[in-house]
């Protein structure tokens, strides 16, 4: 979330403890760097070796530099045309942590020119983690208007093309529930998909958490993020040395593939329309997305019984009645 | 003076503080002497907690022994939008635990962005015997199997409210438990709910409520069931439809269209769902005594849009999708006279492209036209400075403003300057703005803006947007009444906070995410405050571990006199006064 310029000098000054005294009134827009180019850049060099050591902001350095050539440089000149070739250009600026642009200038072009490269852009400082393809949270709609509106036909809809979808939905009323956050953007362009949150338990933690799938393209990526977002928990810590089999496991060894092949003790499985219990794992991952539900990390020796599709799952689970 | 407070009997002085509703008049009244502590302390019984955090339910029952009606507030704001962690917090559960001894008498509750499970809700049920009246807005945690308990054991129950909480569907039939005898419901409101509602249950229990006023419906239940009900409940006030389609059949629409008209009283509608246009003219007959209109889910055209709201003379509150388009905000305002109220929904927010023709210029139009505009939530995908001065000139009396332009970072349109200047008329003219919600290309010009004249500015939410701790320290210096400020995406860092320390303590809560605030600042924040919980909310693991001016994820900061709280999930990180972080 890049350091700005005259952020970035209190912060490496380790001005802490002496600005809880020092008075603002001396702070000015001479103090801030931001406003010049050339300052911004050296700048740049400080906060580049701070955030350099900032590991899982994943594009630290390069959010750093490319969050800051929107904000710092071009406002020392008028913004023209120029700057905004936005229209028809491709939505597909992947403005990486790769972009080594060093003047504000080109990043300016680059971003603040292209619509959604800025939104890229924060959205990669954000939520570098997820490898989210999108700002979260942004717009900000609440998930309840947003399920609302996606389960129901875009415009232009005739009469009967609304009653077509009236009579689907009746005769599946698991479409529109609330459990999850599905903010799917049905759009037949297959344009940015919107967030995707699920739920997901761990047996033996009682606070659930939420998972935004659509912002994992594999299952991989969404068991190591499924691990690391239980890990924090010290519970969770616990249940997995009490329940696994390996004594000698910690908590960081655990790869995504223990948890989808269920060697650390748990495995994770997922509910889906139609309120069956599934293994994480058998079908291609769009599949997988369209129809799940929500997830749950179980433990390994309840999930006996548990496969892929046609079997019924055992008494452990709470099926939906449809 | 105090001679005279204490020649009156106890009685008296009750009687008359009686009349002082307000919490703020109350606390004025407290502070008066200690016999006047002493009767308004045993006789308020309405307690408002802005922050379940702030304070501890046994500081709240034991300074109140005798209230009858309590409203907490738990998740921040930015919780709307996913920003906050699953499990960070906000559990009634004490609170339910301890007012179950310590108020028998209890008869409301209301929450906001809690988490309350069924056996929270079950607790409730059986201990208060004169419990009336449940508001679940925004909450999660239960199931519609706590919803049976409250049917089946509130015998006097007024309202039940559910106001888009999360609940998980087991099944409708939690609705059967209601007594048959049971008659006294005014308010039903379960529009969030997605599964079937057992529908006899529902109209038995319309039909044997002669109370009912307002009666907000779920999407399942279908069209041709709404004309029983209206029929059964002709003295609703307010009504939320299920879904509003139907195949195009004259006798269902005659039959609805008739109910409708039975409904003299009928003052708000809302629902919606799915609207078949041809079933719109059912509620003309009503239209003209409507005051509120809520058709942010109804996805019909501007033509249907404006035929409908074109007869709404009276209306004060319009919420609507952006199909209205800046020609149907023409038409509404030049028919509702009376709009206090204006909300526009986007029905594409991530599509690259603006999908309709809604622009600044239809917001214009409105506070051209709408004399008596109050409140906007608007978004869009282009504004100007000049539009904005236009709305700031047009309606000074505005006193929420919040304005989301789509894509962030958007300059003005046509002169590609940024919009610090348009927001900067709205502070300035809309003296009493309470509200602020600021979007497009920004920089620290506007924030000083707003630190110079929005003296009554009470919530400020801020993103992408600023250029430096500037401008952060000109809201922090300059607004005098902010109670909330959140934030995100804006490069402010340590400074302005650390220099502004002391006003976070005037303020409810302020929450920074995706800023530049490192944990040496939070930690030495939390150090020297300590009414003040700092806390920092990052799921990448302890902030220990990465370097102290790493900026962190995100920043909640609240006062409260109850210290640090017990339930902080593994990702929340707070510093006591001892300087060593503790985890919960």
């Amino acid at each position: 979330m890049g350091v700005v310029g005259g952020g970035a000098g209190a912060v490496s000054g380790g001005g802490g403890s002496s600005t809880s005294d020092a008075s603002m009134s001396t702070v000015s827009k001479e103090d801030n760097p931001v406003l010049s180019s050339e300052d911004s850049s050296s700048c740049l060099d400080e906060s580049e070796l701070e955030l350099g050591l900032g590991l899982s902001l994943g594009v630290g350095v390069g959010a750093c530099k490319a969050q800051q050539g929107p904000r710092g440089g071009q406002y020392a000149r008028i913004l023209t045309a120029k700057d905004f070739p936005y229209v028809g250009s491709s939505t597909s600026a992947s403005v990486s942590s790769s972009s080594s642009s060093s003047s504000s200038s080109s990043s300016s072009s680059l971003s603040r020119a292209n619509v959604t490269a800025g939104t890229k852009r924060s959205a990669d400082s954000v939520a570098a983690a997820n490898g989210a393809s999108q700002v979260v949270g942004w717009p900000p709609i609440r998930a309840y208007r947003m399920n609302s509106l996606v389960n129901q036909a875009k415009l232009p809809a005739t009469e009967v093309f609304n009653s077509l979808i009236v009579k689907s939905r009746n005769s599946n009323p698991a479409v529109g529930k609330g459990t999850s956050n599905a903010c799917v953007n049905a759009n037949e362009k297959g344009q940015l998909r919107s967030s995707l949150f699920v739920k997901v338990n761990m047996d033996g933690i009682p606070i659930g958490r939420k998972v935004d799938l659509s912002s994992h393209r594999c299952y991989e990526t969404l068991a190591q993020k499924l691990e690391d977002m239980f890990a924090t928990s010290s519970t969770i810590m616990n249940s997995i040395r009490s329940g696994g089999e390996e004594h000698d496991m910690m908590v960081d060894a655990i790869t995504p593939s223990k948890l989808l092949d269920g060697s650390s003790g748990f495995v994770l499985t997922y509910e889906d329309k139609e309120g069956d219990w599934m293994l994480v794992g058998d079908v291609p991952w769009g599949m997988f997305i369209n129809s799940v539900r929500r997830l749950r990390i179980m433990r390994a020796s309840e999930a006996n019984g548990l496969a892929p599709r046609l079997e019924e799952s055992n008494g452990g689970q709470r099926n939906k009645p449809i | 003076m105090q001679r005279m407070a204490c020649s009156f009997p106890d009685e008296v002085l009750e009687h008359v503080f009686s009349f002082v509703q307000c919490d703020n008049d109350r606390n004025a009244i407290s502070t008066v002497c200690k016999s006047w502590y002493k009767i308004e302390r045993w006789s308020r019984r309405r307690v408002f907690v802005g922050n379940c955090y702030a304070i501890s339910p046994d500081m709240v029952i034991r300074r109140f022994p005798d209230v009858r009606s309590i409203e907490l507030k738990g998740k921040p704001h930015f919780a709307d939008f996913n920003l906050v962690p699953d499990g960070w917090g906000g559990y009634v559960a004490p609170w339910i635990s301890a007012m179950a001894a310590a108020y028998p008498w209890l008869e409301e509750i209301r929450l906001k962005r809690m988490v309350i499970t069924d056996e929270n809700l079950e607790l409730i049920s059986k201990s208060f015997k004169n419990f009336k009246v449940l508001v679940l807005s925004s909450c999660e945690g239960f199931s519609t199997d706590g919803l049976a308990a409250i049917a089946a054991n509130c015998r006097n129950l007024r309202e039940l409210d559910l106001r888009e909480s999360e609940v998980e569907d087991l099944s409708g039939h939690w609705l059967k438990h209601f007594p048959d005898d049971y008659t006294s419901l005014v308010s039903l409101n379960i529009a969030c709910l997605g599964c079937e509602v057992s529908f006899s249950a529902l109209e038995r229990l319309v039909g044997r409520c002669p109370n009912l006023r307002t009666l907000r419906l779920n999407r399942a239940v279908p069209l041709d069931k709404l004309a029983n009900l209206l029929r059964r409940a002709p003295q609703l006030v307010e009504l939320g439809t299920g879904a509003y389609s139907s195949e195009l059949r004259p006798d269902v629409f005659s039959n609805l269209s008739g109910a409708f008209s039975g409904c003299k009283e009928l003052k708000s509608l809302s629902g919606f769902w799915d609207v078949v246009p041809g079933y719109l003219p059912a509620v003309y007959p009503i239209c003209c005594r409507l005051t509120t209109l809520n058709l942010s889910y109804a996805t019909i055209q501007s033509p249907d849009l404006i035929k409908l709201v074109g007869q709404c003379q009276n209306l004060q509150r319009l919420w609507v999708l952006d199909y209205i388009e800046d020609a149907g905000l023409d038409a509404v305002a030049a028919s509702c006279k009376d709009l206090r109220e204006l909300r526009v929904f986007p029905s594409d927010p991530y599509g690259p492209e603006p999908n309709v023709p809604l622009t600044e210029q239809g917001l214009v139009s409105i506070s051209e036209g709408c004399s008596k505009l109050q409140s906007v939530l608007y978004f869009c995908r282009q504004m100007s400075n000049a539009a904005l001065m236009t709305i700031a000139r047009n309606r000074p009396n505005m006193t929420r403003f919040r304005l989301c332009i789509i894509e962030p970072g958007t300059p003005d349109y046509l002169t590609l300057q940024p919009l610090d200047v348009g927001f900067g008329a709205i502070v300035e003219h809309c003296k009493d703005l309470q509200r602020l919600s600021l979007s497009g290309l920004l920089t620290d010009l506007v924030f000083e803006y707003i630190g110079t004249y929005a003296k009554k500015l009470e919530m400020l939410s801020v993103a992408f947007a600023g250029e430096s701790d500037l401008g952060l320290h000109h809201v922090l210096s300059g607004c005098e009444k902010l109670r909330k400020l959140e934030i995100r995406d804006c490069p402010f860092g340590d400074k302005a906070l650390l220099a502004n320390a002391a006003k976070l303590e005037t303020m409810r809560s302020l929450w920074m995410s995706s800023c530049s605030v490192t944990f040496g600042a939070c930690k030495l924040l939390g150090q020297k405050m300590p009414r003040l919980n700092v806390e920092v909310i990052d799921e990448r693991g302890t902030p220990d571990s990465r370097p102290e001016s790493c900026p962190i994820d995100k920043l909640y900061i609240y006062r409260t006199v109850a210290g640090s709280r017990f339930d902080m999930p593994g990702f929340v990180w707070t510093i006591d006064e001892d300087s060593a972080m503790r985890l919960s």
